[in-house]
């Protein structure tokens, strides 16, 4: 919530806005080829915009367009993007415990910002949930910080992209900055043995039932993850993870 | 709103036809939200079971190599089976600096910027 000053003015908001400040770059060159790719796909330029400014989820967007083109009932398009969506009412879960102290209308606004990037470098930052005032202030001042840089490079890029659809060549590749910055934050996280598991199996698991329609197997693959893990917490060869 | 036009907004979210777009895409808006907000939408009172909370530590590594790994190694659903694909040398050579690095800093720049520096002249100028 970026526009509260309580938190602008808090010094965690620069931490998170410095945090996410790298991988910036990245999101906004995926965003600007996601506006490229809504255009070139058949959306309006109108339609386009619209979305552009107020979904704020990448792979919704691109899962609705063919919907919209086929002329799907409207109940298609929303159940489509909720399944697509799927890790984020993953994410929401842990959130639950960092969140559940301020007002409802705060915490819908507070959730609609938590792309997957400020999921994670949240909760990489803040590996416990705050007990008293302070510290929740501090949580959500980072939370306010790391989302407004996140949501602003990639709407205005995805804005951009919409504009310069006919003159961004889709071959570039220029996408893949959006990899390379998930890729910096996935190295990030690999803090223990079971973390690299983690990332290994839910790898492996999201292209093996990469076939599975949309999305699932991304949230397959979390859970498959989640639960090896787990099943090997309880061995002695593998210590408990360490917090980072 | 008058009657008919909630009488076609109605036809519209269960037929086969889409008139206008636009108040779908108000509506997916909300979808954003009810996914990003699903466990803290109630104001019921409870916690999530101990196994769950340890579980969740290892969700956010899961989900991203979940959403980047397919994208990496995958064309259009298939396994890529050339070494010829520019992807796989821009991710050797991101990681390769974020780790030389040790993750200090703004190492994710600088994973996106070598990354890129060996992704583009492979992909625009050799086409792989």
């Amino acid at each position: 919530m970026f526009f509260l000053r309580v938190y602008r003015r808090h010094p965690q908001f620069r931490v998170g806005f410095v945090d996410m400040l790298g991988a910036a770059p990245g999101i906004a060159a995926w965003g600007l080829m996601t506006g490229v790719a809504m255009v070139k796909s058949g959306m309006g330029t109108l339609e386009a915009l619209t979305m552009a400014l107020l979904v704020f989820a990448g792979s919704s967007q691109l899962a609705a367009i063919p919907l919209f083109i086929a002329g799907a009932p409207v109940w298609v398009v929303l159940a489509t993007a909720f399944c697509v969506n799927l890790r984020f009412v993953v994410f929401s879960a842990h959130m639950r415990t960092y969140l559940m102290y301020l007002p409802r209308w705060q915490r819908l606004v507070t959730g609609y910002f938590i792309a997957d990037l400020t999921y994670v470098m949240f909760v990489r930052c803040n590996p416990m949930p705050a007990v008293d005032d302070d510290g929740r202030l501090a949580q959500m001042a980072y939370l306010a910080g790391n989302s407004s840089i996140n949501w602003f490079s990639w709407v205005s890029a995805s804005l951009l992209g919409v504009a310069l659809a006919n003159f961004i060549p889709g071959a570039w590749g220029l996408g893949f900055a959006g990899l390379l910055a998930l890729i910096g934050i996935l190295c990030s996280l690999a803090t223990s043995r079971l973390r690299w598991i983690a990332g290994a199996v839910a790898g492996a698991v999201a292209v093996a039932t990469y076939a599975l329609p949309l999305k699932l197997n991304i949230l397959v693959a979390i859970g498959v993850a989640v639960l090896v893990c787990m099943a090997l917490e309880s061995r002695p060869a593998f210590s408990p993870p360490v917090q980072p | 709103m008058s009657l008919t036009a909630l009488i076609a907004g109605w036809d519209a979210f269960w037929a086969d036809s889409q008139h206008n777009i636009l108040p779908t895409i108000l509506l997916m808006a909300g979808v954003t939200v009810l996914a990003r907000s699903f466990f803290f939408i109630s104001d019921a009172e409870w916690t999530l079971p101990r196994w769950a909370q340890r579980g969740l530590q290892y969700a956010p590594i899961a989900a991203l190599s979940a959403v980047v790994i397919p994208e990496l190694v995958m064309t259009q659903g298939v396994l890529v089976h050339t070494p010829l694909d520019a992807r796989l040398y821009g991710t050797v050579a991101g990681a390769a600096y974020f780790f030389w690095r040790k993750g200090v800093g703004n190492a994710v720049l600088g994973t996106i910027v070598c990354g890129m520096a060996v992704y583009l002249p492979l992909h625009i100028g050799l086409g792989w």
